[in-house]
């Protein structure tokens, strides 16, 4: 328990939870103090509307951080006019939200707009060994620099604002580890699917997972961001990740990351935040980086995922309830049980969402799109996860090679991750997409989504199907 | 926040495992920037044509189950985004309480706070459960939260755990703010403290 000896070897969320709590009931019940809150216009009109029926403040304004990302269209004009009513309402909600309660805000006619956990971390918001929310799942990225990042719905966001603190049960501590090296052309996004294929999305129920292992430490902040997005796919609380001079190295500098001293001081206390020798884990589940394929999904759960080898698996090869989810996906998703996954041919490409719309993302993908074309008949969207994402790749003449290749190049937001905004897939429509949810209906009614890495969806832009995106790499080794 | 006791009422059997919140309410309903009205849309893309004509053989839309206000479900209930309209457009509809194997975290301390009780029980029970349900108006189920057991129409009883706060809270319908705010010496003295040990946060 939380409250053993200090002797006691402690995880890294035990040692992140303890430095946060407020007050501890009998029952074990805590207040947990929050560090930082991100808010974005969906999920938080109701809780500003209650403090207004109660007459209550936020309570830490500078804490507090507000983006619209899922309802903005992502083309040009948007500052200006919302076409959308309901989505014009909600985003004007938020800038009076903003102005009237005094927290922070990057309204969509700044260049730092973007996904709220891209802008975070971007803006130096989120550091390491911080307790982080948002009325949002994907908060768990943020857990890629150590700190304790999750989602909460509508009435936390209003406790939050009204308290700075959230009313907590410890959850359970689990330990996924990925060993050795990555192979060419497996990527972050591949982990964190492979995770979730083998624990399932209730693997994680009740727990806080911890990502180690060689293949972890080797990624990029980037990678690791990617990696920690999908904790909730798998059921999780949250992800984390043990910052190290990676992290540090990102965090420093950014605006509203420490300077002079107190980054010194921050650093020392950053860097007890490990898992001591000896901690104990309430799960473990370990991968080897080696046996991890380039992956895709092929059903309508994230843990519907398979290597891009494999086939449409049939429905009977399931056990309990699943036998019928699966013949449900199939028939959602219009497949027959043993097509070959690179037999299916897709209507439009995705790249973009707070799990893949980094910079790294985009040069994974541009990489693979370089002096090639999309396939004819074949959508394909790229949208920056922020505002300086799109300006850095436009720099680095990413911009390019995607207007080149026949790509759309939009301004930042959710966009087709969910469909809450004109980007819409049309019912029947097959995207291959780089965002995490293939839920029926998440990127349009009727739209059917296969999960993959940025470099996956390039490749398979390129050739109209589902591809190896190592076949394309072997072409480009054999022809340089 | 309306009290949870007691309530003894049809159920709705809902079988399919990992019903996500994308199910529950699809996003083209989160626009609103109330809490109430989401009911009409709950489980909309199964319960509707895209011509807004009633799909006959959702539950929800059989004669037997348009009073539910228990819903029987497979594993791993209401996975998927955090957002708390899931819970609003249940409880709109009349939901107060789903039973399953399993629940996602957000939405099952979502549930919570908007006065409605999610209940884990083991495969059997819920096997049990769901059979009552498909019984239609005929099996009625009754969900005792003070005892913490849920009873079929063949009068077998399943008891289930649940969170001592989050049950105080349930049955006397406590606002969770008003309860922190009680607390807010203990808030002021932990930002003291804090400005002084993590003063560049
Ligand atoms: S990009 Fe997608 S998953 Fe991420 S915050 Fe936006 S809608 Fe949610």
């Amino acid at each position: 328990m939380t409250d053993a000896p200090t002797a006691t070897p402690k995880t890294l969320y035990d040692k992140i939870w303890d430095a946060h709590v407020v007050d501890r009931s009998e029952d074990g019940t805590c207040l947990l103090y929050i560090d930082r809150h991100l808010v974005h216009e969906v999920t938080s009109p109701q809780a500003f509307e209650g403090l207004r029926m109660t007459g209550r403040k936020v309570r830490a304004p500078d804490r507090t951080i507000a983006v619209p990302d899922h309802n903005v269209p992502t083309t040009a004009g948007r500052d200006t006019h919302i076409e959308n009513e309901e989505s014009r309402i909600q985003v004007e909600a938020l800038d009076t939200n903003a102005r009237d309660f005094g927290i922070h805000y990057y309204p969509v006619s700044d260049i730092r707009q973007g996904i709220v956990h891209i802008v975070g971390p971007e803006q130096g918001w989120t550091l390491p060994g911080m307790t982080v929310v948002c009325g949002d799942s994907h908060t768990a990225t943020h857990g890629a620099f150590g700190a304790l990042a999750h989602g909460i719905g509508t009435s936390e966001v209003e406790h939050v604002l009204a308290t700075q603190t959230l009313i907590q049960k410890k959850s359970k501590n689990m330990k996924v580890e990925i060993t050795g090296k990555l192979r060419p052309g497996v990527t972050a996004k591949d982990i964190t699917l492979s995770v979730i294929g083998a624990t399932g999305t209730a693997g994680g129920t009740g727990h806080v997972i911890e990502y180690c292992g060689e293949a972890i430490r080797d990624l990029s902040m980037e990678g690791r961001m990617t990696v920690c997005n999908m904790a909730i796919e798998g059921g999780a609380r949250a992800g984390l990740i043990a910052p190290d001079e990676k992290t540090f190295a990102y965090v420093m500098g950014r605006p509203h990351a420490p300077k002079g001293a107190a980054w010194e001081a921050a650093l020392a206390w950053w860097k007890t935040l490990y898992t001591d020798e000896g901690a104990h884990f309430d799960k473990v589940v370990t991968l080897r980086g080696e046996d991890i394929a380039p992956v895709v999904t092929w059903g309508t759960s994230p843990e519907d995922v398979l290597p891009i080898t494999g086939e449409v698996p049939a429905p009977e090869s399931f056990t309990g309830g699943k036998v019928e989810a699966a013949r449900r996906s199939l028939d959602y998703m219009g497949l027959t049980a043993g097509t070959k996954l690179t037999d299916i041919a897709i209507d439009a490409v995705f790249i973009g969402s707070c799990t893949n719309g980094r910079i790294e993302d985009l040069r994974a993908a541009a990489e693979i799109l370089k002096g090639r074309r999309i396939a004819p008949g074949v959508r394909g969207m790229v949208v920056p996860g922020s505002g300086l994402v799109r300006a850095q790749a436009e720099d680095e003449g990413l911009a390019q090679i995607f207007i080149d290749a026949g790509f759309e190049w939009r301004l930042a937001g959710c966009s087709m991750c969910l469909a809450m905004n004109p980007d819409q897939l049309r019912p029947g429509e097959r995207c291959a997409a780089t965002s995490n949810r293939n839920f029926e209906g998440r990127q349009g009614r009727g739209g059917r989504t296969h999960l993959m890495s940025p470099a996956m969806a390039a490749a398979a832009a390129v050739t109209g199907r589902l591809t190896d995106v190592r076949t394309l790499m072997a072409a480009e080794t054999a022809t340089a | 926040m309306d009290k949870f006791t007691t309530l003894t009422g049809v159920a709705a059997p809902m079988p399919l495992v990992n019903i996500d919140t994308d199910m529950i309410i699809p996003k083209q309903f989160l626009k609103t920037i109330q809490r109430s009205g989401l009911g009409k849309n709950l489980f909309d893309e199964m319960r509707y044509n895209p011509d807004g004509s009633e799909i006959p053989d959702f539950v929800l839309n059989q004669p037997a189950y348009r009073q539910a206000q228990i819903i029987v479900a497979g594993d791993n209930f209401g996975c998927g985004s955090s957002r708390e309209h899931a819970p609003w457009a249940l409880l709109d509809f009349g939901i107060r309480c789903v039973i399953s194997t399993s629940f996602a975290d957000i939405f099952y301390n979502n549930c919570f706070k908007n006065g409605i009780l999610p209940v884990v029980l083991p495969p059997e029970a819920v096997a049990a459960l769901m059979e009552d349900a498909r019984n239609g108006a005929n099996a009625r189920i009754t969900v005792d939260l003070e005892n913490q057991t849920v009873t079929g129409s063949d009068g077998r009883s399943h008891a289930f755990e649940v969170d001592p706060f989050k049950k105080h809270c349930l049955l006397n319908g406590l606002d969770d703010i008003g309860l922190t705010l009680e607390k807010v010496s203990a808030i002021d003295s932990y930002e003291t403290h804090a400005a002084q040990s993590r003063p560049w946060v």
